[in-house]
């Protein structure tokens, strides 16, 4: 059973919903993404999204393209992202860590390298943005060979056709965008997510962790009712911009414990 | 020989496809439904037609350059005149068949990503003309360049949104309009200015910008009965050249070829010309093409002295026509470009653009060593007006 599995299976039985905080790599320099990582377990993470870098963000609002502009200026790479994680599981050889990201970098490292070596460092999953299943087969022939989850967005634009074959290709969990728009804006509709979440379910058995907006505790706590998994991205890369390195660690712990806090209370 | 892409899922052959978020995959898949049904459709066909020779001044005349070529002593030098269409550019073509599918599709918020600012006006116009709200990205770096075109915009009731964002040129500006889209998915139509991006946008701005192929091949055997020996285009995204070259796939002994953005020279690594420096494949703004980048997948800043060739990648069917070798790609480094500008103004009293003297550059490169029965069609794909400041500033003047 693969880490990411395990994972949300251990939660079930709690009864508890999980955590799963992004933060880009090599921001704010490529030294702390490891103990930022290691921060992130300690003040609650289930599952990490580790972002890799790209120089053309489409889908992403102002707080991460400017993230994905200082890990880049730092000169971090896709196979330093990979190293990074290498590292992390020196220590920490349960907690799932997903790459999220564009297809090109993998492009040209190629779908193989890049599948073996996640194999190799323990990366659980990946995340492309930009590959939707239309243009994914073979970037998933190499990823399933390797037992790397190919982990698909849904979108609230997203019909039921395509539902259904999003469920066949997706393994790990699925990532439901709660809004129409880009990482990190405000604009998220608590209504129609619950709406949306039980033809979700009718296809997808995988765990649904929904994400974009989610910027305080009350909102990760009310979207926590709805779902398996709260992704929150932009508000803790938000949090890395406005901490030094002295006190990035304890700051994103802060807000993270807040939120897992938050989120355990949602019967409350 | 049977030419015939993309194929239904938009790919011609590695190339092309629908390389974006999930968010947007039912807006391009909506739009290339629509696009179907209206294609065919008669009474689209005869709005387009209509709206292509009432307001843009349809068909564009074919000018023999004949001072041009007699001083440069070889080949014939004709020209396709897309500078004389309205708004001053082959963008137009495009901008009105979009925006009459945007008006069938309901829509009343369009936007456009601009580079040099052509696409911007000519969107901004037709949107004026069909009563909707009009968007466009420009990049700052742009902006500055093009300050006409921005003020052209303005007049014609657009908002120009500058990025400020990566290089603040003609990519950010894309990746800009996309998030707008995204954001903004259910209201808004993305009037896409070059024949790339997800599918159906290569195959649809192909289509509409081929009226300049299809009249040029009625209009040159009109001329000096019979086909040229050569149609040439500049390719930054490549949408006047494939409006060009696709009526002239499948037509023998005609050659193809494509002039790029050479910057400071292909060796400098400063230019805008992927197909010419054989750069990889990689997947940017929806499309899998050849593209300007790093080892590490990184898209790299380009340079040329034309804004709307300054772009990393390439329309994916120009990247099939290379690798087939139905079509040659050629750079024109900024110099180059510059002295064919001087040239057409002081032989033929034509002002080109930027973009269009580097087309116009290759002409005059190989028409020398061509004898002088030999026919080069150049498509003029837009008039000089808007690079005056460029044009002014690197002859060290002060306007």
């Amino acid at each position: 059973m693969s880490r990411i599995d395990k994972t949300f299976d251990k939660l079930k039985q709690q009864q508890r919903k999980a955590l799963i905080p992004f933060i880009t790599a090599g921001d704010p320099s490529r030294q702390l993404t490891v103990p930022l990582m290691h921060g992130l377990v300690a003040a609650g993470a289930d599952v990490l999204e580790l972002g890799v870098p790209f120089s053309d963000p489409m889908a992403d609002g102002p707080t991460i393209q400017r993230a994905s502009e200082r890990a880049l200026k730092n000169g971090t790479t896709l196979r330093g992202v990979l190293d990074m994680v290498a590292e992390f599981r020196k220590q920490d050889t349960t907690t799932p860590v997903v790459l999220m990201g564009y297809g090109n970098p993998i492009e040209a490292m190629g779908w193989e390298a890049f599948a073996q070596r996640c194999a190799e460092v323990g990366v659980d999953g990946a995340l492309t943005v930009d590959f939707p299943p239309e243009e994914s087969h073979e970037a998933f022939e190499h990823l399933q060979a390797h037992g790397i989850a190919p982990i698909f967005l849904l979108a609230p634009t997203t019909n039921e056709a395509r539902i259904e074959q999003v469920a066949k290709l997706a393994r790990g969990y699925v990532y439901y965008v709660s809004l129409k728009g880009v990482t990190g804006a405000g604009n998220l509709d608590l209504t129609a997510i619950a709406e949306k979440l039980p033809q979700l379910r009718k296809h997808i058995k995988l765990p649904i962790g929904v994400g974009f907006g989610i910027r305080d505790a009350a909102t990760a706590r009310a979207v926590a009712k709805l779902c398996d998994g709260v992704v929150v991205g932009s508000r803790i890369v938000q949090e890395v911009e406005d901490s030094n390195e002295q006190n990035v660690v304890a700051n994103v712990g802060r807000l993270v414990q807040e939120l897992r806090v938050a989120i355990d209370n949602e019967k409350e | 020989m049977t030419y015939s892409y993309p194929d239904q899922q938009g790919h011609f052959g590695q190339f092309g496809g629908i390389y974006m978020a999930e968010t947007l995959i039912p807006a391009v898949e909506e739009l290339r439904q629509q696009y179907l049904r209206f294609r065919d459709d008669p009474a689209f066909k005869a709005e387009f037609a209509y709206e292509l020779k009432h307001y843009v001044g349809r068909p564009s005349p074919i000018y023999h350059a004949k001072r041009l070529s007699d001083d440069l002593g070889g080949a014939q030098i004709y020209l396709k005149r897309e500078d004389l269409n309205h708004t001053g550019a082959h963008k137009i073509n495009n901008a009105i068949g979009q925006a009459l599918l945007a008006k069938r599709m309901g829509k009343k918020r369009v936007i456009a990503e601009t580079g040099a600012g052509m696409h911007g006006v000519a969107t901004a116009t037709v949107a004026a003309r069909f009563g909707m709200e009009c968007i466009v990205y420009m990049g700052a770096e742009d902006i500055q360049r093009q300050a006409p075109n921005v003020f052209r915009m303005k007049l014609l009731g657009a908002t120009v949104v500058p990025v400020e964002s990566g290089s603040r040129t003609l990519k950010d500006a894309c990746n800009e309009a996309i998030r707008d889209w995204v954001t903004n998915v259910e209201s808004t139509f993305y009037i896409f200015g070059t024949a790339a991006g997800p599918h159906p946008y290569p195959m649809m701005v192909r289509d509409f910008q081929c009226v300049i192929g299809n009249e040029a091949k009625v209009q040159m055997p009109e001329m000096i009965g019979r086909q040229p020996d050569a149609v040439i285009a500049c390719v930054g995204g490549g949408s006047n050249a494939i409006g060009l070259f696709h009526p002239y796939i499948e037509v023998p002994d005609v050659q193809i070829i494509g002039v790029e953005a050479g910057g400071h020279g292909i060796a400098s690594g400063h230019h805008a010309a992927p197909l010419t420096a054989n750069s990889k494949v990689g997947v940017l703004h929806g499309n899998k093409v050849y593209l300007i980048q790093d080892e590490n997948g990184q898209i790299i800043e380009t340079h040329s002295i034309s804004a709307g060739l300054d772009y990393p990648g390439v329309g994916p069917e120009h990247c099939l026509l290379k690798d087939i070798g139905r079509a040659q790609y050629v750079a024109i480094n900024d110099d180059e470009a510059l002295a064919a500008f001087d040239a057409l103004c002081r032989f033929e009293g034509i002002i080109p653009a930027l973009e269009s003297s580097h087309a116009l550059a290759h002409a005059m490169k190989i028409a020398p060593i061509m004898g002088k029965d030999k026919v080069l069609l150049v498509n003029l794909s837009g008039r000089g007006d808007k690079d005056m400041n460029t044009v002014a500033k690197l002859k060290g003047i002060t306007l």
